[in-house]
């Protein structure tokens, strides 16, 4: 084996552990669960909030603290942060607002976003193998329509 | 020993930990925290031949897209691990009486594990319940998180952290559609 294939193999193993470290966490705290999806739309416990909320506020504060160190990635690379950007279409935002509530209905039905479901798969509740069909056939469709969606 | 990671792990243990990953993957890889572009990617290295793929989905997806398959595959890994070790989580329980309460009032009735068994079963696909829970649920994130450009990770926990406005505009309307579902939608689904 190269050198060059070991370190693709090595950068490849890190995702997959860095991965299972949230794998972990996400099962543990019961994000993962329908149940604790339905409390936070209901408003019925600081759960989801908390955890979103704290999380945020780590990554805020880590992404300040990257940014004014001037902190490499381990293989020397400067770390960038690109915006997210605004679209064309006459309609403000309008991906931001219409794509993000079409997968807010997803995720209170489905009980689970991406992540989530990788989690469930990994857990064993086997159905969600259909639910990940289903989200792939959904960014098919998204990817066909794209031109004609206002973004 | 155990008895101290078994769930729920409280929220001000798990969101820091959640939230450590976002300079852990800038710092390892220079990769910025999303997991829907996963599904892109799965799209993209489908088998089916390239005439058939939209524009959207004919990219180079190893060189961009080969960590986030790997990143998913090791959530599904660690949430194996963690099942094995401690257990599946009895989410149903641990939830507060007022939502267990509200939803024994739209028929749930087996509080016990992360999903409930009523909505979530090979048996109940068929089920018009199951079948919207399920399926019409899984089109519609993988359909909105594309359009919206990013889902729960890459805006609310990213792009807020970042101070993108998009993204706060993105997770307000990740709440509006839920709240439509919660209260709109699935009394008449499950009534």
């Amino acid at each position: 084996m190269t050198t060059e294939k070991t370190t693709e193999w090595t950068a490849l193993l890190a995702f997959v552990l860095m991965g299972a470290y949230l794998g972990v966490i996400f099962v543990q705290s019961e994000v993962v669960s329908w149940f604790r999806i339905q409390e936070m739309f209901r408003f019925q416990s600081f759960h989801m909030y908390g955890i979103i909320g704290s999380a945020v506020a780590v990554a805020t504060l880590s992404i300040q603290i990257l940014k004014r160190t001037g902190l490499k990635t381990l293989s020397g690379e400067p770390i960038e942060l690109s915006p997210k950007e605004w679209g064309d279409s006459r309609i403000p935002a309008a991906r931001y607002w219409m794509g993000g509530t079409i997968f807010g209905m997803g995720w209170a039905l489905l009980g689970a976003c991406p992540g989530p479901i990788f989690a469930l798969l990994g857990a064993g509740v086997s159905v969600l193998v259909v639910g990940l069909l289903a989200a792939l056939l959904g960014t098919w469709s998204y990817s066909v329509l794209r031109s004609r969606l206002p973004h | 020993m155990l008895e101290v990671l078994s769930a729920p792990w409280p929220w001000y243990v798990a969101g820091p930990l959640l939230g450590l990953i976002v300079p852990l993957l800038l710092l390892v890889g220079g990769k910025v925290f999303g997991i829907s572009s996963s599904l892109r990617h799965m799209c993209a290295a489908s088998p089916a031949p390239d005439s058939w793929k939209p524009s959207f989905l004919r990219y180079d997806w190893k060189a961009s897209g080969l960590w986030n398959l790997a990143f998913v595959f090791g959530i599904a890994l660690g949430a194996l691990l963690a099942v094995s070790l401690l257990g599946v989580p009895d989410a149903g329980q641990s939830i507060s009486a007022a939502t267990r309460a509200d939803l024994a009032a739209l028929g749930i009735q087996d509080f016990s594990g992360l999903v409930p068994v009523e909505l979530f079963g090979w048996d109940r696909l068929l089920s018009p319940a199951g079948f919207v829970v399920v399926v019409i649920g899984g089109f519609m994130v993988g359909f909105g998180a594309r359009w919206a450009g990013g889902c729960t990770s890459g805006h609310a926990i990213s792009g807020i952290a970042n101070l993108q406005l998009p993204s706060l505009i993105a997770v307000l309307g990740f709440f509006a559609g839920g709240l439509l579902v919660t209260f709109g939608l699935l009394p008449i689904l499950l009534g």
